[in-house]
């Protein structure tokens, strides 16, 4: 069994987790250009290395961020998405 | 017998011939450089060769010929797809597989035995209808049976799952298997005899871009240039092309199989289920071949878990109760390279002369043949013909997916 640590209920099987894919900051629709949209729909880093992610503990519902190493499958951090702070990334 | 065995032994024409030559030097030009010598890489390299009379061209495997999701597929052929665009293709990659050990003249053990694809509710019933009436509308053989039907056709099969019983089935004859490292050995024997160079152990680090083209391809054994850059590299398709810049609809998931031990022949079929997302098809040697969906996450990673193992097999016993003394022999993973509408993006890229055969996920050993073809053509006559057209990058732009989910899912 592996486990992640839930931010909110602890360490439980990762069985429990879904993983909604990379965190991305949503452009403002009124600014963004079709492309630039579409992009941000359908694009992916899919990066071979560390991962920041959505995920979400799906019996309490409680959505998250975790950084993982895809390269090694280890979960490096997990934390509550205001936890994200300044340090967001913008991608357009 | 001794005397003669030694003799054949020692003999300068031991073994008979090399039928893979052996890594050459590295040229500093190639008109066609292909990065990844999978099955897609290779039988593009093969009709440029044969189609096309381009043969300076090199292949670049960082690993060994055919040691990626070629080696690592479950090798499910088939066209009942659900769009158009998806059946065509396929189809025509079916006929071409049809002929191929004779065109190459090398045993694919080919092998057509048909696949049903089974289903455990209304909705996925008439989805099946809608499959079925697609595939025939374009002349491809697909037919529905009813638990009658089914019976007959796999009397092995349990048709009274618990909460789940079998309600109808898509069959579909001309469905077929073929012996997965044959094909990639195929293709590059054939194409390295028309002067193809295949590059093993040969790992592409980087590409230099000079505004819009791509002037040098970079690997652990020098730089070269090329007329042409393609990458066909599956799971790394992100990877490679981040070399370039690119960013791709693609994300790359762990997909995992595994086969039990021989025992007799008793499932002539490919048998797959909607529901319980497993198939399950016996291999020529008497093994079951047992494979699902993809891993819940991404990871580049070829790892197996006991989660995964531990579902497939409950599935397969619900299809097949009797083989739980079966014991599983082997099982492995491979990276697969999933888009969101589980149709491939292939051909033109944003750059002048860089080509993309990418996205094949979890269906791309029965499309080797016809991603080779077209392929081919489009580079070689710099025009992407309209069989390709659908499955171009920049229709997720304009929202124009070709999707395949549902008819893909569990049955690769
Ligand atoms: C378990 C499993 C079951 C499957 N079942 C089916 C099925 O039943 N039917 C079906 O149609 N499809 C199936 N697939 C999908 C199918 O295997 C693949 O889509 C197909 O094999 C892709 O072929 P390819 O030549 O593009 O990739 P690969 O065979 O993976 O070849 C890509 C090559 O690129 C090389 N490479 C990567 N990066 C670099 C680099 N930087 N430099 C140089 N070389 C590089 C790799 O070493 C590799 O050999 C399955 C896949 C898996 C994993």
């Amino acid at each position: 069994m592996k486990l992640m640590a839930c931010p909110l209920n602890g360490p439980r099987n990762i069985s429990e987790f879904i993983c909604h894919g990379e965190f991305h900051n949503q452009p403002v629709p009124e600014n963004t250009s079709d492309k630039d949209w579409a992009d941000y729909v359908w694009l992916a880093d899919n990066a071979a290395g560390v991962v920041r992610e959505w995920w979400c503990h799906t019996p309490t519902n409680y959505w998250f961020i975790a950084e993982r190493n895809t390269m090694t499958d280890e979960i490096l951090r997990t934390y509550p998405s205001d936890d994200l702070g300044q340090s967001k990334e913008t991608r357009s | 017998m001794v005397l003669a065995l030694l003799k054949y032994g020692l003999s300068r024409r031991y073994p008979v011939r090399e039928e893979i030559p052996r890594t050459p030097d590295l040229k500093k030009h190639y008109d066609v450089v292909i990065i990844g010598g999978g099955g897609h890489g290779v039988s593009l390299a093969y009709y440029l060769a044969t189609k096309h009379g381009i043969t300076d061209i090199a292949i670049l495997e960082k690993g060994y010929l055919g040691g990626g999701n070629t080696a690592r597929n479950t090798t499910v052929i088939r066209s009942n797809y659900i769009t158009s665009q998806s059946i065509k293709f396929y189809a025509a990659s079916m006929r071409l597989y049809e002929n191929l050990a004779n065109e190459l003249d090398y045993n694919l053990m080919y092998s057509r035995r048909g696949q049903l694809t089974l289903s455990h509710s209304d909705g996925v019933s008439r989805a099946l209808r809608l499959r079925a009436d697609s595939g025939t509308f374009l002349g491809e053989r697909n037919e529905i049976l009813d638990r009658q039907q089914i019976k007959e056709l796999v009397p092995s099969l349990n048709l009274d799952i618990e909460g789940r019983p079998i309600l109808k089935g898509l069959w579909h004859p001309d469905a077929a298997t073929a012996r997965h490292d044959a094909v990639a050995w195929g293709y590059a024997i054939r194409a390295c005899d028309r002067g193809v160079e295949l590059h093993q152990k040969t790992q592409v680090t980087g590409l230099t871009l000079d505004k819009n083209k791509v002037t040098e391809v970079q690997t652990n054994r020098g730089n070269v240039s090329a007329g042409a850059v393609v990458q066909c590299v599956a799971g790394h398709s992100s990877v490679v092309a981040g070399m370039v810049g690119l960013r791709l609809p693609i994300r790359s998931f762990p997909l995992q199989a595994m086969v039990t031990h021989p025992v007799k022949p008793f499932l002539d079929p490919m048998v797959s289920s909607t529901a319980l997302h497993c198939y399950i098809s016996q291999s020529a040697r008497g093994e079951l071949v047992i494979g699902g969906g993809s891993d819940p996450y991404e990871l580049y990673n070829t790892r197996s878990t006991l989660d995964m193992k531990e579902s497939l097999a409950a599935s397969a016993l619900e299809m097949f109760p009797f083989i739980g003394d079966l014991k599983i022999l082997r099982q492995w993973a491979g990276i697969t390279d999933m888009t969101p509408d589980y149709s491939p993006v292939m051909g033109r890229s944003p750059l002048a002369n860089y080509w993309l055969d990418a996205g094949w996920g979890t269906w791309g050993f029965k499309s080797t043949p016809a991603s080779g073809i077209y392929l081919a053509q489009a580079i070689a006559e710099d025009r992407v013909p309209e069989m390709i057209r659908p499955f171009r990058l920049d229709r997720f732009e304009t929202f124009d997916l070709v999707n395949e989910m549902g008819a893909t899912a569990a049955s690769h």
